[in-house]
């Protein structure tokens, strides 16, 4: 039983770990209906950027608490203008293109970042600072639940309160619903889309880099590349879920990594992806938009 | 046929070369004949030139200082491009010129080839690089020996340091799925289960680059492991070592030499002490090495390539026995390379039975204060 819940929590940890970056690939389908590949570069890039920042704090001996906020917070400005830009000079040039456009786009963004940063800083592994300390009450069950652990399974579960608030009960969520409904109708209410998509590119993005800099803290290590897998996974985490929808996200991630998780735990790590896909392909055969998508009525 | 003045200057050097080098091969009178075989040309040539240059200085040494007992020694080079059905030729050509020792071949498959011509014309061969286990484990070529660690010594070194100086019984074997990884696994696998000391309780590969590694950590635990043998490069050995000491484990860790580098510390930082990882010996005390670079440097001015070292001491080796024996017979010579030690870069080395060098190969070491340390 207890490996049971050893396993349970560590499924529990992946999948937030990937709720955080899947998060941003929904909202962004949602409102425009691409997929935004470059997605698992901008989390790459929080990382970075956090990694940087802390780096420089630590040096001028800052307390632990003050780094992790200013971090995060750097990370999250920094993501986002990256997200914003992206969207500025990639995709929205190309919104009335045919639908497979801005997909290359993306594809081409997400190579062109990863290139960059393996340029401009390192093709080495780096040492990611532990940001979240040992804490002292969660000693007796360190080796079920970490506090890294712990601190990304209460982050997630914020995000995901905070969001779904923002789109309830806020102007620019009833402007983003308005916006996935039905784009010209949200324009002709007065709704400024090119900024709704704007604001959607810089959410999503603050996410993935404040989930950058937990995850990295968690590992221990950065990458250039890092994006690239966590990004293909949370991307086939939010298919799950049923992309679009934002508690389908948190659904879909929270099944693949307990999937992952049992898999490697009671049949074998060698088939830990093979066990991550099948489920994928099963949901897919019998629920084609995903465990809380909408299924897609085609007008004649 | 009238030629310009180039053309005839052309001819003339061409015909002069001829002149100067068959003299050279054919009409020396009573010497040892030391061939030396490899890739001399060709995509591979960077494998096999170091060891011309370093039988090359060695030769010279020894006929500055009159040759071995009396005799000159002349050096035989042929080329094999590395290439099996080409080294049949060059192996065929050099017993027809009367070769005595040969020194090669560089790639494990021309050597392969070459063997059985050398063993029916009782050569003693010694390479520098091949480094397939069958060339000396199969038992087929009595005339076979190298300076070089074999495919499967990482392993066996890891395998017994688990097991009889760790005295682990318990052992997971955890790769990263990829050629270098896997490949050690395997043999490490097979290696503790023909050993009967230790159980392998777990054998499986992990995901390169996966967010987590905590669900294969957790089964290492439950499956009591009292030391994990990792395959694979310092990433993820770092991951799963970091992870391990998350879940309070102390399960010793010992991984391969490609973990054992400065970039396995840098990353895993303080998770790293206490962990055991193989490299190669470490030769870079040696004051024969030295010597052998400095040469090289004077000489070629030139930086030791490929297998520089391990060439330098395979023709030591070889001539060293030949002195020790008095003859190139092929049984006396083989007498004197498994008993005689010899001084090299290489470190102090005889042969054992098989041919392979004894103190060529693999050390253990331990990360003490973010540095790796010899495990005597």
């Amino acid at each position: 039983m207890d490996y049971f819940i050893e396993l349970f929590f560590g499924g529990l940890t992946r999948g937030s770990i990937y709720a955080l970056i899947a998060l941003g690939y929904t909202m962004v389908y949602g409102i425009i209906g691409l997929i935004n590949f470059a997605h698992g570069e901008i989390y790459m890039i929080g990382a970075f950027t956090s990694f940087i920042v802390a780096t420089v704090l630590s040096i001028y001996g800052f307390p632990l608490l003050a780094i992790v906020v200013i971090a995060g917070l750097a990370a999250a400005v920094w993501s986002s203008a990256y997200g914003y830009t992206i969207e500025k000079l990639a995709y929205r040039p190309l919104r009335k293109a045919p639908r497979l456009a801005p997909l290359i786009s993306a594809i081409g963004m997400s190579i062109f970042l990863q290139n960059y940063v393996l340029l401009a800083q390192t093709s080495d592994f780096l040492p990611f600072p532990a940001l979240i300390p040992d804490f002292e009450f969660m000693e007796p069950v360190a080796h079920i639940v970490g506090s890294s652990d712990l601190a990304i399974l209460v982050l997630t579960t914020l995000v995901m309160i905070g969001l779904t608030f923002l789109i309830k009960f806020t102007k620019i969520g009833k402007a983003m619903r308005a916006t996935a409904q039905d784009k010209t109708m949200a324009v002709l209410v007065g709704i400024n889309v090119d900024r709704v998509i704007s604001a959607t590119f810089v959410i999503g993005s603050a996410l993935a880099a404040i989930g950058g800099m937990l995850i990295a803290s968690h590992i221990g290590q950065i990458n250039f590349y890092i994006g690239f897998i966590a990004g293909i996974k949370a991307f086939t985490a939010a298919v799950l879920g049923g992309i679009g929808s934002i508690p389908g996200a948190v659904l879909g991630s929270l099944v693949l990594g307990l999937t992952e998780s049992f898999a490697t735990g009671y049949i074998s790590s060698d088939y830990e992806d093979v066990f991550a896909f099948s489920l994928l392909v099963l949901i897919l055969i019998f629920k084609p938009s995903g465990l809380l998508g909408k299924a897609e009525t085609k007008k004649v | 046929m009238r030629l310009g003045l180039q053309k005839k200057l052309f001819v003339t050097a061409v015909a002069l070369g001829f002149a100067m080098v068959v003299p050279a091969t054919s009409f020396a009178g009573d010497t040892i004949k030391f061939g030396v075989a490899g890739a001399q040309s060709g995509d591979l040539a960077a494998y096999g030139l170091p060891t011309v240059k370093a039988a090359e200085l060695v030769v010279k040494q020894y006929n500055a200082k009159g040759g071995i007992n009396g005799k000159k020694i002349e050096l035989l080079i042929e080329d094999d491009v590395c290439k099996p059905e080409v080294a049949t030729n060059t192996a065929t050509k050099l017993v027809t010129d009367g070769v005595d020792v040969v020194l090669g071949h560089i790639c494990s498959g021309a050597t392969k080839a070459a063997l059985p011509i050398y063993k029916e014309a009782g050569v003693v061969v010694m390479s520098p690089s091949a480094t397939d286990t069958a060339l000396t484990f199969s038992g087929d070529y009595p005339n076979f020996f190298r300076t070089i660690a074999h495919n499967d010594a990482q392993a066996i070194k890891i395998v017994e340091f688990a097991t009889d100086t760790i005295g682990a019984k318990k052992i997971a074997v955890v790769h990263d799925k990829g050629d270098y990884g896997k490949g050690l696994a395997d043999i490490v696998k097979k290696l503790i289960e023909k050993s009967g000391k230790a159980e392998v309780v777990l054998y499986e590969g992990v995901t390169t680059g996966a967010v987590d590694y905590t669900a294969i950590v957790q089964k290492i635990k439950r499956k009591g492991a009292d030391a994990v043998i990792f395959g694979g490069y310092h990433p993820e050995a770092s991951k799963i070592v970091s992870m391990m000491k998350k879940k309070r484990m102390d399960t010793t860790f010992i991984s391969d030499d490609g973990v054992q580098g400065d970039s396995f510390i840098k990353v895993a930082g303080k998770n790293a002490e206490g962990v055991y990882a193989s490299g190669p010996n470490d030769n870079s005390k040696n004051p024969l090495d030295a010597v052998a670079r400095n040469e090289l440097k004077k000489v070629y001015n030139e930086d030791p390539g490929e297998f520089y070292e391990n060439a330098y001491s395979a023709t030591l080796a070889l001539l060293n026995a030949i002195e020790k024996a008095g003859s190139t017979d092929m049984a006396a010579v083989v007498k004197a390379l498994q008993t005689e030690n010899v001084d090299t870069p290489v470190g102090s080395i005889h042969f054992d039975e098989k041919g392979d060098a004894v103190g060529v190969g693999f050390a253990m070491y331990q990360v003490k204060d973010g540095q790796y340390v010899e495990v005597k």
